[in-house]
């Protein structure tokens, strides 16, 4: 491609703004593009939110622990809890899942970077600009005073401004919409950078099963995040340009709201756990020494389950009264998707069946989410019975199932993939007596606060309400999930010192280097340097196996014994290869993101304000547009450059057979 | 042609680089697209749903359309797709001077259409038909509109191609940017094949 470059383009470098230079300092970070950084940054960001929702939590357990609670009041106990889901859903599980996605998927398909670095950054400013405006409605105008108050699903008409006069739901309408664009940006950037960035060799099935569970999510995203743009503008219509979409009084049907929301929102639940299942489908194959079982199935059913949860979105509906036929279609099609989740479970439980199981962190949190989720999926089974759902509709049965699935299931599996890759990432392990005990603790308090909830669903008590009265017989309960839900803080808060206290330690012993493989794991991201050397593998990985790593370090012997085929030392990089050109960084991707912050507050305060973040937007998509390429020949792709990496055939040549058995010793 | 050009041309309609031998840029294009599918089919799904959701007495669909004049723009917009197909063959061949018209001629007719919409939106509000007024009116301004807006994009996009071309850096090994812009631009217009069908010719 290069040999008709045109001479012309390759001289006169377009825009007058040189790019960003440097990988030290707080600059480095603001301006880089590398899929790494951005990984560790979206992971930043959702822990500071789970930091924000988890105190939300807290208050809304202090208001239920006793009958007639007065901690605060049902004004802002509206908006706690709406908040709290918001924040949960949008600004923790999924860029929590983005972190991963973004510092594994390229590693996995054994690609130098995304497919898009700078709409990547972009992709990671416009979700924390979202964050940012949907965390400040809690103290802009007064404490709590301008915080959306319609609960996370936000049904019409209460969304109105008839019923919700203050500024909350513009917050929410916009805040949302802003993720969203983050969302769709970067699922766009991950597709295109697993379809196309894949090292020679690695065909779709020899993607590790995490990269196939984040591609699916990458789709349903696609999919799902234009559903509720468009419920979210003609929300914003309403509200600040007087439409009447949902205005009751003009003739209009609040189904529409819950359609629209459900049709993006039960793509969404895959869109949480997803991730988590990919995490689990790397961590217990790894810990269980044996391949994941029947690899195919754990494909096919994680895309059946990327099919399905399109047709199951009414069974949020069974009491809106849309009709004894739908129901009757829903209640079946939500039976249906029981079945390839079921058989996921199956695969890893028997992948650690007559495994050699090692518990380590990691492991406990894979084993925690296999039980959780497995409780939180049967409760969701008894959902799509319409007669019992009809009982059980709004009332804390809900509240407990659902926690069940996105704090046991996905929530559990991403604190399992922090302990899992954080050498990978960071290049220490975090200190694992703390983990294992940090686990427990968050486990115990997790079935404290969310079992009780159960009972209390199915004694009747409903969620939303701020208060009970003492003679309903739910303040028992109530306490064990109140103090359950401080167990969780303690757990959390064990997990952050681990954190604190694993680096300083690392830090103090001189950094020690923990090695590519600290786990003895299989994917490719273990067979460079920890932490990830910025320009990812010296050399182009050629693949012939699912696992490529692991057949590279193993072999069998005559007996069919496996045993070591060669030392993980000479077959991962070192990171030693500097003359890999990569993408410089860009000032563009935080710039355009400010606009649309200037024009999220504008929309909501002052069209003034918007026109300004308008113009900075535009001004910014043509910097962006016509910065200079930083390498005339690379053309915006760093992808490929084997030509100038004479390091490569060695140690490819090293690595090329993998029985070398005299050098093997065994594992057994 | 000789072996040289041949692998030229098909280095360039072909990406050796990637995967699926589709470039980056242009598979973003076709999932973008995709996505923007489900945008139009949510507006779609609530101006039907709310199309019929007015009084007796209230303003409606048969009140305002005119189907004689939405033709001939829905013409000129489809018109707007062969001279896009134009303009991304004659670059394809290196005939710098031809794409300049073509993509001229496309934004200009493209420029037609939204100033048509314009025409027709200050008509019907002119006849009692605003935003604010009903359901339909709403749903129907929002569908709409957000076309429109998709086309103004469009055009702004082609006008930026037509810079980039005076300029001197648009160039033969820059065709696929045009192949790619010219990919929105068709799908824009296949998407008001449907808005015109759905909501102006159904019977309402």
């Amino acid at each position: 491609m290069t040999a008709v470059q045109s001479p012309r383009i390759a001289h006169r470098p377009l825009g007058v703004f040189t790019r960003p230079q440097g990988s030290e300092g707080w600059r480095s970070w603001l301006f880089t593009v590398d899929h790494k950084r951005i990984g560790i940054m979206y992971g930043a960001a959702a822990l500071f939110f789970f930091i924000v929702g988890g105190v939300e939590a807290l208050f809304i357990r202090l208001q239920l622990a006793t009958p007639n609670g007065s901690v605060i009041g049902a004004g802002t106990y509206n908006g706690v809890f709406t908040i709290h889901g918001v924040t949960m859903v949008f600004l923790v599980v999924m860029p929590m899942a983005a972190a991963f996605a973004n510092y594994l998927l390229p590693l996995q398909v054994g690609a130098r970077d995304v497919a898009f670095p700078r709409l990547n950054a972009f992709s990671f400013w416009c979700f924390l600009a979202g964050g940012v405006l949907l965390t400040s409605s809690m103290f802009i105008g007064g404490w709590f005073q301008n915080v959306p108050d319609g609960g996370w699903f936000n049904y019409a008409p209460n969304s109105g401004v008839l019923f919700s006069p203050s500024k909350g739901i513009d917050f929410y309408a916009v805040g949302l919409q802003i993720t969203g664009i983050a969302s769709l940006v970067s699922a766009i950037n991950l597709i295109a950078t697993v379809l196309n960035m894949r090292t020679k060799g690695m065909s779709l099935f020899r993607m590790p099963v995490l990269t196939w569970m984040l591609l699916i999510t990458q789709f349903l995203l696609l999919f799902a995040i234009p559903v509720i743009t468009v419920a979210l503008f003609l929300l914003m219509f309403d509200r600040l340009w007087d439409s009447n979409f949902f205005n009751v009084a003009a003739g209009a049907d609040p189904l529409l709201w819950q359609h629209l929301f459900w049709i993006f929102g039960h793509p969404e639940v895959y869109i949480l756990i997803l991730p988590a299942f990919g995490i689990v489908s790397e961590i217990i194959p790894t810990f269980s020494r044996k391949p994941i079982f029947g690899y195919h199935f754990m494909v096919a059913s994680g895309i059946a389950i990327g099919f399905m949860g399109w047709g199951v979105w009414a069974h949020h509906m069974f009491t809106s009264g849309m009709g004894p036929l739908s129901v009757a279609a829903f209640s079946v099609s939500t039976m249906f998707i029981a079945v390839p989740t079921g058989v996921k479970i199956l695969n890893w439980l028997a992948t650690m069946y007559r495994g050699r199981l090692r518990f380590t962190t990691p492991m406990l949190y894979a084993v925690g989410v296999v039980s959780m989720f497995t409780i939180g999926g049967l409760s969701g089974v008894t959902h799509a019975i319409a007669p019992s759902d009809t009982q059980q509709t709004d009332t804390y049965y809900i509240v407990a199932h659902f926690h069940y699935v996105i704090f046991g299931g996905a929530l559990l599996g991403l604190f399992g993939g922090f302990y899992f890759w954080w050498p990978k990432a960071f290049g220490y392990k975090l200190n694992e007596a703390w983990g294992k005990a940090s686990f427990w603790v968050m486990l115990i308090g997790f079935n404290f606060t969310f079992g009780p909830m159960h009972i209390l669903g199915l004694q009747g008590m409903s969620r939303r309400i701020p208060t009970y009265r003492a003679d309903e017989g739910f303040a028992f309960w109530n306490m064990v999930a109140s103090i359950g839900a401080f167990v969780i803080a303690i757990g959390v808060a064990m997990f952050l010192w681990n954190v604190y206290a694993s680096t300083r330690k690392w830090r103090r012993a001189g950094r020690p280097d923990v090695g590519p493989d600290p786990w003895d794991a299989r994917g490719l991201e273990w067979m460079t340097a920890s932490p990830t050397p910025e320009h990812n593998f010296d050399s182009d990985i050629e693949v012939q196996k699912l696992d490529e790593f692991w057949h590279r370090k193993y072999g069998r012997d005559e007996t069919g014994r496996v045993v070591r085929a060669a030392p993980t030392s000479q077959i991962a990089h070192d990171g030693s290869n500097t003359s890999v050109h990569l993408p410089s960084p860009s000032y563009w991707p935080i710039v355009l993101s400010a606009g649309i912050l200037l024009v999220g507050y504008g929309l909501i305060f002052n069209l003034w304000l918007a026109a300004a973040g308008v113009a900075l937007l535009v001004g910014a998509i043509y910097g962006w547009s016509l910065e200079p390429p930083d390498d005339p020949d690379a053309a915006g792709h760093h992808g490929d450059h084997a030509g100038e990496l004479p390091a490569a055939d060695e140690a490819e040549g090293r690595a090329g057979s993998p029985l070398e058995l005299e050098e093997a010793q065994s594992v057994d | 042609m000789t072996d040289t050009a041949a692998a030229e041309v098909a280095a360039l309609s072909e990406d050796h680089r990637t995967s699926t031998g589709i470039s980056n840029e242009k598979l973003a294009m076709w999932l973008f697209l995709g996505s923007e599918c489900l945008l139009f089919g949510g507006l779609i799904s609530t101006y039907m749903f709310n199309k019929g959701r007015i009084g007796p007495d209230d303003i409606g669909p048969d009140d305002v359309f005119d189907i004689p004049f939405t033709s001939v723009s829905s013409f000129v917009l489809l018109m707007s797709s062969l001279t896009m197909v134009f303009a991304v063959s004659s670059i394809a061949k290196g005939d710098l001077r031809r794409n300049r018209i073509w993509l001229a001629a496309t934004a200009a007719l493209g420029a037609t259409f939204v100033a048509g919409q314009v025409y027709e939106f200050t008509a019907f509000y002119s006849e009692g038909l605003g935003f604010t007024t009903n359901l339909f009116g709403s749903s129907f301004y929002a569908l709409t509109g957000f076309h429109g807006a998709h086309v103004t994009i469009g055009i702004i996009m082609l006008m930026s191609l037509f810079v980039m071309s005076v300029r001197g850096n648009l160039s033969r090994e820059r065709a696929e940017t045009v192949e790619i812009i010219g990919l929105y631009w068709h799908f824009v217009d296949v998407v008001w094949i449907v808005i015109f069908t759905i909501v102006y010719l159904f019977p309402q």
